[in-house]
């Protein structure tokens, strides 16, 4: 186990860093960041002026080395457009996009969990009809369309909810339901369709034979194996999740990490940029990693092999 | 599960209890989508800024919005000993937010610390005019500039605020940024960047001035990027101002209750430009002065106004906004005339047209609406649309044949914000005609206003006649306010929040 441990986290460790790498060479690629720091109106002699302030003349490679420098140790350097530094920005901002995924997944497990068991358990039923219109919408309906939607009826039809902000909890709700509901159709799908296979195997027809309640089988033989590849999958949306909510949170101007990346991206702001595609990628490579080990822990042929 | 269902039914029969905008608490919210980091108005290069700059702190001058005149602020008093030096006798009694009285010390200190470069004031053009500034009393200073300076007025009625020299020699620009002291109308109370901030009345704002005592006692402001979120709060009464809304959505919103819509004209201008002294080394057919009145014969500017810029804007003929001072209108006009466009185009030797790059960064329909023209005269065109910072790279690179571009001259009331800074043969300029240079020169350094007004009025006939430009018309902006509220929009686009009140 501790093997397979360390092979999994080498690797992670590598793809963050090839990550890093490619965002800094692109985002230079993109354009001038000091033309685009300097706003308008603003002369050649003003643009020169913030090259050299902000180090943009010297050469590109150098300059990747000593961010990675700084980023080894915590240090991400000062973000050029709010002048503080981009680990405090990133700590003040992160704790709203998290807080949003993870009640967006939770939303999304709580919905698609049961309604695929119970699709599973009563196959073409009306519950499986309903099952898969909910995700054939969720899968068609663009997010932004359907957040607009919950905010002109929670919001202005019947003043229910606030339309935006992040000022209380009652601000996450739509957020969470338009995120998390994002991701339900591929959960549920997975969970059926797992739950199908399983009930059709040999031992689950020996458990009924044997007379083990119904409800036992289902809960504890059929659903443990056939939760398996649902864990991979959730544990992928909601990295899915994270970069969604870039469009999530600029509509409901929640000012997360996934706004902050979209805003900093067009205004060059590139220390903000690459320490939260860094710390995205982090996230999202150790989601991987977290995945792996559940399911490893949930199967244990997985982790002899 | 059911727990969790219980909890959103349970939320959703809770009220919102804000919804209880304007007037019944005195308090004015508003959003917009530009995220603020610092308050430090010498260290942000956003219109908000702007906008916060004037309610929290004064300049020494003041540029009265209707008459255009400039009249005192912080100053009492202010003349011209020279053409580069200035006296001002400063108001006494002011404080400011924090306490600190205001006297020559601050703006000797202010005006010395953003001009001097090693301090990193973002918008050098705004400061670097100054020389020195000294104190010839404790309320009377002298200012002295590098040369002669005909902006100077607009400068110290604009972006020169005046910073508490204790505080600011204490807390710096960082300090300034989040918690500012100054000692204009409103006081900041609360600011967390890029979301919000909080202004209360500056309930001891000095008598006379003449930006006038601020009436609503509190103002927030939060950062909304969505336009549809924007409008959708200010529907639900969450949010009683919000501004820049497209012209097919302010129609929609001037319909509803509650609601009015206010259009006012500002003074960006669009406008095509050419590469006419072949920069680009591609030997294009705009090279051709010819092909570039084709060109503006060939486009229905007021089509494209009436129908999809809307508003109070109007269509322009000279490389210029017609508000600014020195920007003439007795120039050549190419009115809409498809056949003599033609007939230029084959005369340039073109009878059937060609195929050209057209570059553009905003208004997709507006490009749009010009290549239909084009195309109606035998010219094809492919459009290639870019981010701004990306374009304006290839402008300065001098890879650009035609493109179409937009210009707010920084809210300066002065055709030397527009025209000197793209035809005088700095990276802008692709017309690199030497006279043309000249004239501008002048008019930029001369004080006397006639010859600056005879300066400029050459250097925009010269454009207009080589057709170096095809100006196209002004733009406006909506803006859209709960109807208890009594607010008047600007032409120089910076909405004056302690000039208005409830109804």
């Amino acid at each position: 186990m501790s093997v397979f441990l360390l092979k999994r986290m080498g690797l992670a460790i590598v793809v963050a860093l090839v990550v890093s790498l490619f965002s800094f060479f692109m985002l230079r690629a993109a354009g001038d960041p000091a033309i685009a720091m300097a706003g308008e109106g603003a002369t050649a002699a003003d643009i020169e002026f913030i090259r050299q302030r902000f180090g943009f003349d010297r050469p590109v490679a150098e300059q990747y080395l000593s961010w990675l420098g700084g980023a080894l140790s915590g240090d991400f350097g000062e973000s050029s457009y709010f002048a503080k530094p981009v680990s405090l920005l990133i700590s003040e901002r992160l704790p709203v996009t998290l807080g949003l995924g993870l009640a967006a997944l939770v939303f999304s497990i709580l919905l698609a969990v049961p309604l695929g068991m119970l699709a599973a358990v009563y196959p073409n039923s009306i519950i499986d009809r309903f099952a898969l219109t909910l995700s054939v919408l969720g899968q068609a309906m663009p997010n932004f369309w359907f957040a607009l939607m919950l905010i002109v009826v929670l919001a202005v039809w019947y003043p229910l909810l606030p339309a935006s902000g992040n000022a209380e909890w009652r601000n996450f709700i739509m957020p969470t339901i338009v995120l998390g509901y994002y991701a339900t159709p591929a959960i549920m799908r997975l969970t059926r369709s797992g739950m199908l296979e399983v009930l059709g195997a040999d031992y689950i027809r020996t458990a009924h034979a044997k007379g083990i309640p119904a409800r036992n089988i289902l809960f504890k033989h059929a659903m443990r194996n056939a939760i398996l590849p649902v864990v991979s999958i959730a544990s992928v949306q909601f990295g899915y999740m994270l970069g969604g909510s870039i469009i999530i949170e600029s509509i409901f101007a929640l000012h997360g990490i996934g706004q902050l990346a979209w805003e900093s991206i067009s205004r060059a702001d590139l220390p903000t940029v690459q320490a939260i595609v860094l710390v995205l990628s982090l996230i999202y490579v150790g989601l991987n990693l977290a995945a792996d080990l559940i399911n490893a822990w949930l199967d244990p042929r997985i982790r002899i092999a | 599960m059911r727990k969790y269902a219980l909890g959103i039914a349970l939320a959703l029969t809770l009220n919102v209890g804000t919804a209880n905008a304007g007037p019944n608490d005195d308090t004015l919210r508003i959003a917009w989508g530009g995220e603020l980091a610092t308050l430090d108005r010498y260290y942000n290069v956003l219109r908000e800024g702007i906008v916060v700059g004037r309610l929290v702190w004064d300049s020494l001058l003041y540029k009265d919005p209707k008459s255009l005149e400039f009249k005192p602020l912080l100053a009492k008093s202010f003349r011209f000993v020279n053409p580069t030096t200035m006296e001002f006798e400063l108001r006494q009694g002011i404080v400011f937010h924090n306490g600190e009285r205001f006297d020559a010390d601050d703006v000797v200190y202010t005006l010395t610390y953003v001009s001097n470069p090693e301090n990193g004031v973002l918008t050098q053009r705004n400061v670097k005019w100054i020389k020195s500034v000294e104190k010839l009393g404790d309320y009377k200073v002298r200012l002295t500039m590098k040369q002669p300076t005909p902006t100077a007025l607009e400068f110290l009625a604009g972006p020169l605020l005046i910073y508490p020299n204790e505080y600011y020699a204490k807390v710096g620009p960082k300090g300034m940024g989040t918690k500012p002291v100054g000692t204009g109308p409103y006081r900041v109370v609360g600011f967390k960047p890029g979301e919000s901030i909080s202004f209360e009345r500056n309930n001891s704002y000095f008598d006379g001035s003449p930006k006038g005592k601020p009436k609503i006692s509190k103002i927030v402001q939060r950062t909304i990027p969505d336009r549809n979120t924007q409008i959708t709060e200010l529907f639900s009464g969450t949010i009683d101002w919000i501004w820049k809304v497209p012209a097919d959505q302010a129609e929609r919103l001037a319909g509803r209750p509650g609601i009015q819509v206010v259009n006012e004209q500002t003074l960006r201008i669009g406008y095509l430009s050419f590469d006419s002294s072949n920069r680009t080394g591609n030997n294009s057919p705009v090279n051709n002065p010819l092909v570039r009145k084709a060109i503006a014969h060939a486009i229905n500017r007021t089509a494209i106004v009436t129908k999809l810029v809307g508003g109070s804007s109007v269509v322009v003929h000279s490389a210029c906004h017609p508000d600014q001072f020195g920007c003439e209108q007795a120039v050549t006009k190419y009115e809409y005339d498809p056949k003599k466009a033609k007939k230029l185009l084959a005369q340039a030797g073109y009878p059937d047209g060609f195929t050209i790059d057209f570059h553009a960064y905003r208004n997709r329909p507006y490009a749009e609406a010009i290549m239909g023209f084009l195309q109606a005269v035998g010219i094809k065109t492919n459009l290639v649309y870019l981010k701004y910072a990306a374009l304006r790279d290839k402008v300065y690179a001098g890879k650009i044949d035609f493109n179409f571009m937009t210009w707010g001259s920084y809210s300066f009331n002065d055709v030397s914000a527009i025209t000197s800074h793209f035809f005088k043969g700095t990276r802008d300029d692709y017309a690199r005609n030497k006279k043309l240079i000249a004239d501008l020169e002048l008019g930029d350094s001369s004080v006397d206003r006639k010859v600056r007004k005879a300066a400029y009025s050459r250097a925009l006939k010269t454009i207009a006649a080589n057709a170096y430009w095809v100006p196209l018309f002004t733009y406006n902006v909506n803006y859209a306010f709960s109807d208890k509220l009594d607010f008047t929009p600007t032409p120089d686009e910076i909405p004056r929040f302690f000039a208005a009140g409830w109804k």
